[in-house]
């Protein structure tokens, strides 16, 4: 009796997170992609509304995620063992610290506007110096899940870890834009800027559909497959479609759905491929 | 990358072809360890209800099914031989779930051993996903990760581990590393020269793990026994992740910069934004 593993047991193990995990991805994504949003409009003046709008999802986004990272812990009590030490090669740490200062620059941020439109207090220029601050550590929010996913011994997920980063980066400000839209934001470039990152999911969800390499398949076949598939279309072609149209709010919906679900795709692809027989071998 | 071992380096050397399959080490290094029981499973495959390594599992041995063309020793040409295999955290040279851990609660010990720090680890299970031998696990019920501690407690005493203290057979010889490397070289010579041509050292020093600090004497294709022809530390993938990021942030920053200075007239899309806000 020959088999390729042994008794076609597999050899790894799959990621143990939970909804959590994915959430955050989502989450925190969005929120650092607006914190980008956020200083971009407030470096060329495209307007106050926009700004703080943009400054406050990065907050609501940075607030939220803490927790969900928090509850995904084994020994939720020891969170704070997460900025014990820096490593810069471990992408969790990274992503630890990274979470933490992004949370204090996005709070400092809102928290000076607000105080500085209701007192006579100059802390504007506090809110503006930690908003363009916030905007660097968000292109960090926005793309390191997809090093955290890529640099793993997990097939699927490192046969893709050029792509991860890229992917994750299009999707977190896709949804940053579509945030930006459904609160009322009609801008022509929030409009460009979800062109540009629906076209890229698209090229995403093409690129996944044409490999044939057997460390892809838990995003083309099976549940996750489906899933993936069902992420990438209203990530990519669905909105790219509405927008085309003129429907921005449908478009701008579709894409906070899709983001989402992709999140989730990756994270159930990953323990598929964890299980998949032989191809870890 | 610089190799971490020294003089003083400990290994396990695991001689599959002295294995008799009595699970004594599974059931020294539950005991001394105080590892709990991880479930009762008859799994019918050969006499192996352990499976694999796990939270709860740091000493596995295998029962790995040959065909008939293997066997030397007047096996009867129409039954199975069996090798068992007793299977170990790798203790590798550069070891992914140690560049991984975020807390520093995985450090590299002073015999040169992996070793999670219980006190330490608050459970992100980022280890599991990145070790290319699938040994590390979360335990549900304690929310932290375990593995083979390689009895550090023991090795601090100048014993050596239990597993090895209870092999029967010799099986499992625990020492220097580099005394250990040497009788494997001796004992793989040894067994060719006996006609034993499939026996092989398992110790994947060619690859970007360095090598491991517990290695294998097996026969036959090592992926039947679980272990990777060409183990990849995940460190090596951080250079390409990284690099694509950066890129991503770059292209993210200067597009968003040009689409919100060239996306149309600041006063026009002020307008625009407070009547849709007031529309709203």
């Amino acid at each position: 009796m020959t088999a390729s593993s042994y008794h076609d047991l597999p050899l790894l193990k799959g990621p143990v997170w939970t909804w959590e995990v994915p959430v955050y991805f989502f989450t925190g994504g969005a929120a650092g992609a607006a914190a980008v949003l956020a200083a971009a409009a407030q470096l060329t003046r495209a307007g106050d509304d926009v700004v703080r709008d943009a400054r406050w999802i990065a907050a609501a986004g940075a607030a939220v995620s803490g927790p969900l990272l928090v509850a995904d812990l084994g020994r939720p009590d020891r969170f704070l063992y997460m900025l014990r030490v820096f490593k810069l090669q471990s992408p969790m740490s990274v992503g630890a610290w990274t979470v933490a200062v992004f949370g204090a620059l996005t709070t400092t941020s809102v928290s000076a506007d607000l105080v500085s439109r209701r007192t006579a207090c100059p802390v504007k220029i506090v809110g503006d110096v930690s908003g363009i601050l916030a905007g660097i550590t968000g292109l960090v929010m926005a793309t390191y899940t997809g090093v955290l996913l890529g640099a793993t011994a997990i097939p699927v997920w490192k046969s893709h870890v050029r792509m991860l980063p890229v992917h994750f980066g299009a999707s977190s400000l896709g949804s940053a834009v579509s945030l930006l839209e459904l609160r009322g934001h009609r801008l022509p470039a929030l409009n460009g800027l979800a062109l540009g990152a629906a076209v890229f999911e698209t090229l995403t969800g093409a690129a996944i559909e044409g490999r044939r390499d057997p460390e892809s398949e838990p995003l083309r076949h099976g549940g996750t497959g489906r899933l993936t598939r069902l992420g990438g279309t209203l990530s990519g072609p669905v909105p790219l479609v509405l927008r085309l149209l003129g429907a921005r709010k449908a478009a701008a919906a579709s894409t906070l759905i899709g983001s989402l679900i992709t999140r989730f795709a990756w994270v159930e692809a990953g323990k598929v491929s964890a299980n998949d027989v032989g191809v870890a071998l | 990358m610089a190799l971490s071992r020294d003089a003083g380096t400990t290994g396990f050397f695991t001689d599959s072809t002295l294995c008799i399959g009595c699970k004594a080490c599974e059931v020294a290094c539950k005991e001394w360890n105080d590892v709990p029981h991880d479930g009762f499973l008859w799994s019918g495959l050969s006499y192996d209800n352990t499976l694999g390594l796990g939270h709860s599992s740091w000493r596995h041995v295998k029962f790995v099914e040959h065909d008939t063309t293997i066997g030397v020793g007047g096996n009867s040409p129409a039954q199975m031989t069996w090798q068992f295999s007793s299977d170990v955290c790798k203790h590798c040279e550069h070891a992914g779930c140690l560049e991984a851990c975020p807390t520093g609660s995985i450090i590299r010990t002073e015999f040169g051993g992996v070793y999670i720090q219980p006190d330490i680890c608050n459970g992100c299970g980022y280890c599991v996903v990145t070790c290319p031998f699938g040994v590390v696990d979360r335990r549900p019920d304690d929310g932290r990760a375990f593995k083979c501690t390689f009895c550090y407690d023991r090795q601090k005493e100048g014993e050596q581990p239990a597993c090895a203290k209870a092999c029967p057979t010799e099986s499992i010889l625990f020492g220097k590393l580099d005394e250990l490397e040497r009788l494997a070289d001796a004992r793989i010579a040894k067994l060719h020269s006996a006609g034993m041509q499939d026996a092989a050292i398992w110790n994947p020093k060619d690859t970007s793990v360095g090598g491991t600090h517990a290695f294998f004497l097996i026969r036959g294709d090592s992926r039947q026994y679980n272990l990777p022809v060409n183990p990849e530390v995940p460190t090596t993938l951080l250079k390409p992740a990284w690099t694509a990021a950066a890129a991503t942030a770059g292209i993210m920053a200067v597009g968003a910069l040009l689409a919100f200075g060239l996306g149309g007239k600041p006063r026009r899309r002020e307008e625009a934004s407070r009547e849709t806000l007031q529309n709203r």
